[in-house]
């Protein structure tokens, strides 16, 4: 039907080239054909018992005025237990009502740092490949986003590679610093290829940071999954970091509840006001039951900090569990893992089926994405094609490579490794 | 930073490097040049007046009557609904960006019954933080730099700095009381047809309507909507309909959605909220329904912000749609119940007044009332800040009568804040215990 329409253009220019998200076609895919859901990163296994019973303490409590606005940059009792936290990771005091904001999810506080910062003409070094929404976010803050890769050194003895043999290199690093750069962006443990930053490769950053006077925006989202006794180093910790990095972190990745969208920025005073200026501007409040809860389980963590119970050890122990099965069922079939140091993704090279998806030059969708919806079509499995966390200029660099989330059930895991056996089986056949 | 790359030349290299390391020991100082500015867009939106009020309201031993929440308590079926929610695994993961399913198809159920008209669940709505959140899309999506959008004064006021925010041009119209200065009803708080023409021009890209209104409690009547209407048509121009207290209409009144007016529906974007429609505003929810080709742009906005709302919240809320959906026929159903209950509110909250002395002007929808405190002749000539009368009356009131409100001046462009300095904003919205509490006060008031 002929929709009535107004006759002048409506949309803002600061929308330009945002309306495509590989995240709705995805999504949708495996909606509609996955048998076994490897795709969008969230977990199939339940969020931790203390987590929900947190929140039906706060339903049961009798305290009905939970349902009501609660302090616009964070509820009282998250931002003390956040600051705490943060006071032993950091190693400095913090004030919670200055020094922390609670933002909706991960993702709105990424929003809060580009809209606060970043104008017109600035530069925002993006290191490739990244979470997807780092571009269209630098974009619509009128920013110019700059890319740098991190370049595969496979090892020479043909064992797996590991997510840490993806590096930057130095002098090429150093070049995309300009007069114009006011941010970069690190995502460290780092989603898609799971690369644990070294402090040699922070202290790189960190120096060119202070070099340049330009500001950190640091998204620790996997800060508590890493693997093989590794250490997550935080950025803000390193000389001349604290006044110049935002770290953003989520309760979602954190407690294993991505749909609670709970999330926050800390940093110092100078620029946090920056950043409850466009919250206050733009969603005010937060959830205040779902903030509740999660400064409950942020204390009980507080308690069991560094012990065995605490979930924060035993999160990452079951995920590299599920880390090296993965890895196991990928290399078995001939589809090669690159090993991840943290976070719960990680991504193979799919080279060897290559045959079964012939390649179509003229074709100006990249090649790892019609795989990955050749592969949920016609094996009910959904992964993501690497090129999503490229920028559209090098979508093309790596053509091999589909992400694969293991925050899974054993079960789910179990059906992906049957699924890939068979289909190793058909080739052979 | 520039000290680094100068040149000396003799020292050289050397005298490079040691302005580098010097450079780079100035840098941890906090006293360094910092150029790390907030971006030009939020330059002066951060001064925050509810920061302010909400801090000393906070006080237990305050009678709080100042920001819009309730203290009531939510019915107990969203309550109940939010638990049971809390049990089913999945839905503490992500559910769909643009509003989890079985709450868009809710709502677009209840809003096809009161519209008239079918509403696309996926295409035609969009769930948001709070109605704010629907604002703050609404706005980034559809207004930029070049852009005039005219505000209604008195007017929620974050439309002012969410139009800024945008780089455009708030342009101001207030309402005018028509029996100049004595008003008894927020009827009579009325536009003035020629004066609102005036304002529309080739720029005018929106008009933001609020209504039922907060602060005064005015709700539009079908005439005085055709009159925006008209307008907005004869100037295609886009309006974005904030219509929060759409529930809480008294008698003898209506709620009229300026969408349903020929020529609006497309053209129009109509913002509701969880928090005012079912006493719950901590959950923050809200939607934004219009037409497919103005919500999808709303839709590329909210997923480049947050992109997914909270999934527990939304599947309760959902839940709680269903059961006032299937009474809609039935007095029972919340939406009227609750309108019901505020009425009687309303009408204790301007008798306390009344005994006090005061002149309120009866709201015909919402949950506040507006009062006009110049006739008590409280002299504050001496408190020597620049602040309008209504703030210092305010902060004067909450300190020595432990009663809390809002300025009415700080709904109020920088024009005509003087206009409406006199008058303060009480929200009813409160237990009995609460408006008890506050009748002590304003029964003793004289006595002090």
């Amino acid at each position: 039907t002929l929709q009535a329409k107004m006759s002048r253009p409506v949309q803002a220019r600061r929308l330009e080239g945002m309306d495509k998200n590989i995240w709705v076609e995805f999504v949708q895919l495996a909606a509609t054909y996955s048998k076994v859901n490897l795709g969008q990163g969230f977990p199939d296994f339940p969020a931790p018992d203390f987590l929900t019973e947190a929140l039906r303490r706060a339903l049961g409590g009798g305290n009905h005025m939970l349902h009501q606005y609660t302090r616009a940059f964070g509820h009282p009792p998250l931002v003390k237990v956040l600051a705490q936290f943060f006071e032993k990771l950091l190693g400095r005091d913090l004030d919670p009502m200055t020094n922390v904001m609670v933002t909706v999810g991960a993702y709105q506080a990424l929003f809060c740092c580009f809209q606060a910062l970043v104008d017109e003409g600035d530069e925002v070094i993006i290191i490739e490949p990244f979470f997807d929404c780092y571009e269209p976010m630098v974009k619509m803050a009128g920013g110019t986003p700059v890319f740098v890769p991190l370049r595969p050194n496979p090892p020479k003895d043909g064992k797996l590679m590991s997510s840490a043999d993806w590096q930057l290199d130095p002098a090429e690093l150093a070049s995309k610093f300009s007069e114009r750069t006011k941010a970069i962006v690190l995502n460290s443990p780092n989603n898609p290829l799971g690369k644990v930053f070294s402090r040699g490769e922070l202290g790189l950053i960190a120096e060119l940071c202070v070099k340049h006077d330009v500001l950190c925006i640091s998204d620790e989202v996997y800060e508590w999954l890493v693997y093989d006794g590794k250490q997550h180093i935080r950025i803000a910790s390193l000389q001349g970091m604290w006044d110049r990095t935002v770290i953003i972190g989520s309760a979602g990745k954190t407690f294993s509840a991505t749909g609670w969208k709970v999330g926050w920025a800390v940093g110092p005073d100078r620029l946090l006001q920056h950043l409850r200026t466009v919250h206050q501007n733009s969603v005010y409040h937060c959830a205040t039951i779902a903030q509740e809860a999660v400064a409950q389980g942020f204390q009980r963590e507080l308690m069991l900090y560094g012990k065995p119970e605490s979930y924060f050890v035993q999160l990452p122990k079951e995920l590299q569990q599920k880390r090296d099965w993965l890895v196991q069922s990928l290399d078995s079939v001939g589809m090669k893992p690159i090993i991840p140091e943290g976070t719960y993704f990680l991504v193979a090279d799919i080279s060897q089926f290559k045959s079964d998806v012939p390649d179509v030059p003229s074709s100006d969708e990249p090649y790892d994405s019609r795989f990955a919806k050749w592969m949920v079509k016609n094996k009910g499995l959904a992964a993501i094609p690497l090129s999503a966390f490229y920028s559209e200029a090098h979508k093309n660099n790596y053509t091999n490579f589909i992400r694969f989330c293991f925050a899974k059930e054993e079960a789910t895991l179990k059906a992906a490794s049957d699924i890939l056996q068979k289909w190793k089986q058909e080739k052979t056949s | 930073m520039f000290l680094a790359s100068r040149n000396f030349c003799c020292c050289g290299i050397k005298l490079r490097t040691d302005l580098l390391s010097r450079s780079i020991k100035h840098s941890t100082s906090a006293t360094m040049p910092f150029r790390h500015k907030n971006a030009r867009r939020i330059e002066g939106l951060d001064s925050n007046m509810w920061a302010e009020f909400t801090k000393v309201a906070a006080d237990p031993s305050i009678v709080n009557l100042g920001q819009g929440f309730p203290d009531i308590p939510p019915p107990s079926y969203v309550k109940e609904e939010l638990a049971k929610v809390a049990a089913v695994d999945r839905l503490n993961q992500y559910t769909r960006g643009s509003g989890h399913p079985s709450l868009v198809k809710a709502l677009s159920q209840v809003y096809e019954k009161v519209c008239g008209r079918k509403i696309d669940p996926l295409t035609d709505i969009l769930v948001t933080v709070g109605a704010y959140g629907s604002l703050f899309s609404t706005i980034q999506a559809l207004i930029e730099e070049g852009d005039e959008v005219i505000i209604i004064e008195p007017f929620y006021n974050c439309y002012e700095p969410m139009v800024k925010m945008a780089g455009a041009k708030p342009v101001f119209i207030p309402l005018r009381c028509k029996n100049d200065g004595n008003s008894a009803s927020s009827a009579e708080w009325v536009l003035d047809p020629a004066e609102l023409a005036n304002k529309f021009n080739s720029k005018t890209k929106a008009i933001i309507l609020n209504t039922p209104h907060n602060p005064i409690g005015k709700v539009f009547t079908l005439e005085e909507l055709q009159v925006i209407a008209d307008l907005c048509i004869k100037h295609d121009t886009l309006c974005i309909s904030d219509e929060v207290y759409e529930w809480l209409v008294y008698k003898g009144h209506k709620h009229i959605k300026i969408a349903t007016l020929p020529g609006m529906w497309e053209r129009t974007v109509t913002i509701g909220s969880a928090g005012k429609t079912y006493s719950v505003t901590g959950w923050k929810l809200g939607w934004s329904i219009g037409p497919e080709y103005l919500i999808k742009h709303l839709q590329v906005v909210h997923q480049n912000t947050l992109y997914t709302c909270p999934t527990p919240l939304q599947e309760a809320l959902a839940q709680a749609f269903w059961m006032d959906y299937k009474r809609m026929d039935d007095p029972d159903c919340y939406f009227y119940s609750l309108s019901r209950e505020l009425e009687s509110k309303r009408d204790r909250m301007a008798q306390l007044l009344k005994e006090a002395g005061l002149e309120p002007i009866i709201p015909d929808g919402g949950y506040f009332m507006i009062v006009d405190v110049s006739t008590l002749n409280v002299d504050l000539s001496d408190v020597d800040e620049k602040q309008p009368y209504d703030y210092k009356f305010v902060k004067w009131m909450i300190a020595s009568k432990k009663l809390s409100a809002i300025p009415v001046s700080a709904f109020c462009g920088l024009e005509t804040k003087k206009q409406f300095e006199k008058y303060i904003r009480f929200c009813f919205i409160k237990k009995d215990s609460t408006l008890d509490a506050a009748e002590v006060i304003l029964k003793n008031w004289n006595k002090q």
